[in-house]
């Protein structure tokens, strides 16, 4: 990569501050009312619980950029598909829909890989005519898949499609879920990294936007999967209910003793438990990260993104530690993904939105310090907070700025779109900080 | 065996559609093409310079149609194009100078320069946002068919009838207009011959005197002509909507890679391959096939995917395209 990364004393204290100031930000959040903070402590922790999932993510997409320089334009994709993990693991499973296509959607798929499995080992061990005999492999493989597939399909959707219409989940733990989700991911990852990687860097972009379109699409349109855009509700939770913290008087009592009302209390309770969940995971993959790097493999991996080129001279495989590393920051970013959909409790695709889940990631890695798994975290807290209370802050300095324009067309038009400004303001922040600050808040060491 | 009406139903439901929709996609992966001849990156932020300039187009458009300016039977955006391509050209000449132009002079990583792009798309798309909000916008007029279904089948007397709509026969005019323009310019003139000099070696170039910076300015402005034209006519033939100018981001740089990455005619071949395996691949072949064999009764549409999954066309066509021939079918840049 550029020569922008080379390492240069930073001041210790730069990291321990800006945390510092975040927890202050969270902090006013929960404690000040008035024209900028909500002054709720159940928002206040809405805000970080969603950041910390943010900042798994940014992990993700940090071991792909910062240890070796991938770019990865598909995050989205891979959150989605870390979603359907809670869905097929942990929601109870629907009466009569594994009788009525099951086994056959299974078999189904299971051709469809084989066929291209067959198609590649044809292509690898024939000579000549391996063209036609990969085409005819495709297209007979094809045929057969859509053969076992579509009925399978018509007979889950039809089963009660009011409240399933969808396979359903197997009722495992839901926790298990996280790291299905990962796998899930992983895989994904593997199938389009062992194309794209080892071609020019634009091309892994290019594929990866296509990939995270696809896994959305997939996600939107195949009902039997997940109930398409119908969603999934009522996916089970590692933490107690709001209303069953309600109804339990020692919960009462202690909340009283802390002088919030239940109400509160609960949503503020079940939030920390979220909370505790996610830092453990965080925390978990940064000791993991940190060790990693470290090591003889993460000099290797720095020393690839530096200079390919000596790396390679020095018999370093760097396609295969690309694939590598790009496997392992999608497993990341699936792992958030499934942790996203817990948390909300609901699958909902239309809600997989590019600009929100794949390049405010980014602009949350650039602006943190690509390459510090630190500087990842904390800009992935602190821009989901300023992406949420822009919702606020918007319209509010819009207001303050048109305050002498007169009444009219104009003034609504502007006021209307104050909504629209949070994108012209990550946009400038990710150039701003990619130019003037390439090395992030928090720099690499 | 009904060849006449198998082959209309061919021609209004395949052909046609997929003729516009390929010289739209030709138009949009010149663009990026030029830019990564020239520029060396891939620029992400290429569909939302469409939507911006279609926005402005459609702005202007709306001024036009106040004013009670129209083109006839032709769609007045094409009056209001002219200015929707300055204004474009402005805006992307000012993020040359204001973020590329860094990158270019400290000759940084080509992926940077993809990720300052990805900045300008977030710019852009919050400009298209505040022009003309979110929204679906519909902007044609004039006459809606060159053709229409019943004149079609009173004409012929056949059973199945072919539309052929104004934009779409606009659309391919104009495609040809413009890549017979563009073509002329980079083979005859000097500032043509100076920018296929630079993109071809850009050390000679620099030696033999060319000014790196206006072969840059120059490229720009031409991308932002074809982002704008080829924005307009999408817009024009289906609707304005700005994420759907974010989503055709996959086709184009499908089309681009498919033709061989930073070379034009390439792009143009890669437009159409993409947008015919697309039309052809997510419509139901039930119709045709109905014609063609009468006395046949297959279980389903004939469709081999679902519209909903035409992305995963250009995805396949790219994947396959990587794996066998990285350069392209007209041999681009090297890999």
């Amino acid at each position: 990569m550029s020569s922008n990364r080379q390492a240069a004393t930073t001041n210790p204290w730069r990291a321990p501050i800006l945390f510092a100031i975040l927890a202050a930000l969270f902090v006013m959040e929960g404690t000040m009312r008035n024209a900028m903070f909500s002054g709720s402590w159940n928002t206040a922790l809405g805000i970080l619980n969603m950041g910390l999932i943010s900042a798994i993510t940014a992990l993700g997409v940090n071991m792909q950029w910062g240890y070796a320089g991938l770019f990865n334009v598909g995050v989205v994709g891979f959150l989605a598909l870390g979603g359907v993990a809670p869905v097929l693991i942990a929601t109870q499973p629907v009466e009569g829909a594994w009788n009525a296509g099951g086994p056959r959607v299974l078999i189904a798929l299971a051709v469809g890989l084989g066929t291209l499995a067959l198609a590649v080992q044809a292509w690898k061990r024939l000579r000549a005519g391996r063209g036609l005999a990969v085409l005819v492999i495709l297209i007979a493989g094809f045929v057969i898949y859509r053969w076992l597939f579509d009925p399978a399909v018509s007979a889950i959707e039809a089963n009660n499609p009011a409240r399933h219409g969808n396979i359903g989940g197997l009722g495992l733990p839901i926790l298990l879920s996280w790291a299905v989700g990962g796998a899930f991911a992983a895989a994904a990852a593997w199938a389009v990294g062992k194309v794209a990687l080892g071609l020019r860097s634009d091309y892994l972009a290019i594929a990866t936007l296509g990939i995270g379109e696809i896994i959305v699409a997939v996600l939107k349109n195949e009902d039997w999967l997940a109930r398409g855009v119908k969603n999934v509700t009522s996916i089970p939770r590692p933490v107690p209910y709001e209303i069953e913290l309600q109804g339990n008087p020692e919960f009462v009592s202690f909340a009283q003793r802390w002088g919030f009302g239940a109400a509160e209390a609960s949503g503020i309770w079940v939030k920390l438990c979220y909370m505790s969940l996610f830092l453990v995971v965080l925390l978990a993959i940064i000791l993991l990260a940190e060790l990693a790097l470290k090591s003889p493999w993460g000099r290797m991996m720095r020393a690839i993104r530096d200079n390919e080129t000596a790396a390679e001279a020095m018999g370093k495989d760097v396609t295969a530690r690309h694939l590598q590393v790009f496997i392992l920051g999608s497993a990341v970013i699936g792992i958030a993904g499934a942790m996203m959909i817990t948390q909300d409790g609901l699958m909902a695709p239309v809600g997989y939105n590019p600009l929100r889940y794949t390049f405010l990631i980014w602009v949350m890695v650039i602006v943190g310090g690509s390459g510090n798994n630190w500087g990842a975290v904390l800009g992935a807290v602190l821009i989901w907070f300023l992406w949420i209370k822009a919702e606020v802050w918007g319209p509010a300095l819009i207001g303050v700025l048109t305050a002498p324009l007169p009444e009219g067309g104009l003034k609504d038009h502007l006021l209307d779109s104050a909504a629209h400004m949070r994108f012209i303001a990550m946009g400038l922040v990710l150039l701003l900080v990619l130019r003037f600050a390439p090395r992030g808040l928090v720099p690499e060491k | 065996m009904d060849i006449l009406n198998a082959l209309v139903a061919f021609l209004n439901f395949v052909f046609i559609p997929a003729a516009a929709y390929g010289a739209q996609l030709a138009l949009g992966a010149l663009g990026v093409t030029l830019i990564y001849g020239i520029l060396r990156f891939s620029n992400f932020a290429h569909g939302d310079t469409m939507a911006f300039g279609t926005a402005v187009t459609i702005l202007v458009t709306w001024a036009l149609q106040a004013a009670g300016i129209s083109l006839g039977p032709l769609p007045t955006a094409l009056l209001a194009l002219p200015l929707g391509i300055a204004g474009t050209a402005a805006l992307v000449l000012l993020t040359d100078r204001a973020v590329y132009r860094f990158y270019r002079v400290q000759k940084a990583a080509p992926i940077i320069l993809v990720m300052a792009s990805v900045g300008v798309m977030f710019l852009m798309n919050g400009l298209t946002r505040l022009l003309i909000g979110v929204d679906e916008q519909r902007f044609a007029d004039g006459a809606r068919f060159v053709i229409n279904v019943r004149d079609f089948r009173e004409m012929t007397g056949l059973q199945e009838g072919l539309a052929l709509k104004t934009t779409q026969a606009l659309t391919v005019i104009v495609a040809v207009i413009v890549v017979w323009a563009l073509f002329w310019f980079l083979n005859r003139t000097k500032s043509g011959k100076a920018m296929r000099a630079y993109s071809d070696n850009e050390d000679l170039a620099l030696l033999s005197g060319i000014d790196p910076e206006k072969v840059v300015r120059l490229t720009w402005i031409i991308a932002a002509g074809l982002a704008t034209i080829a924005g307009v006519l999408y817009g024009l033939d289906k609707a304005f909507k700005p994420f759907n100018y974010f989503q055709i981001l996959l086709p184009i740089f499908a089309a681009a890679i498919v033709g061989g990455l930073g070379n034009p005619l390439g792009a143009i071949a890669g437009g159409f391959v993409v947008a015919f395996s697309e039309v052809a691949i997510t419509y139901p072949w039930l119709k045709v096939a109905g014609y063609l064999f009468p006395g046949w009764e297959p279980g389903g549409l004939l469709q081999l995917l679902g519209t909903e999954y035409k992305f995963a066309v250009s995805f396949v066509i790219l994947i396959v395209v990587l794996l066998f021939k990285p350069t392209g079918l007209f041999r681009g840049k090297s890999v």
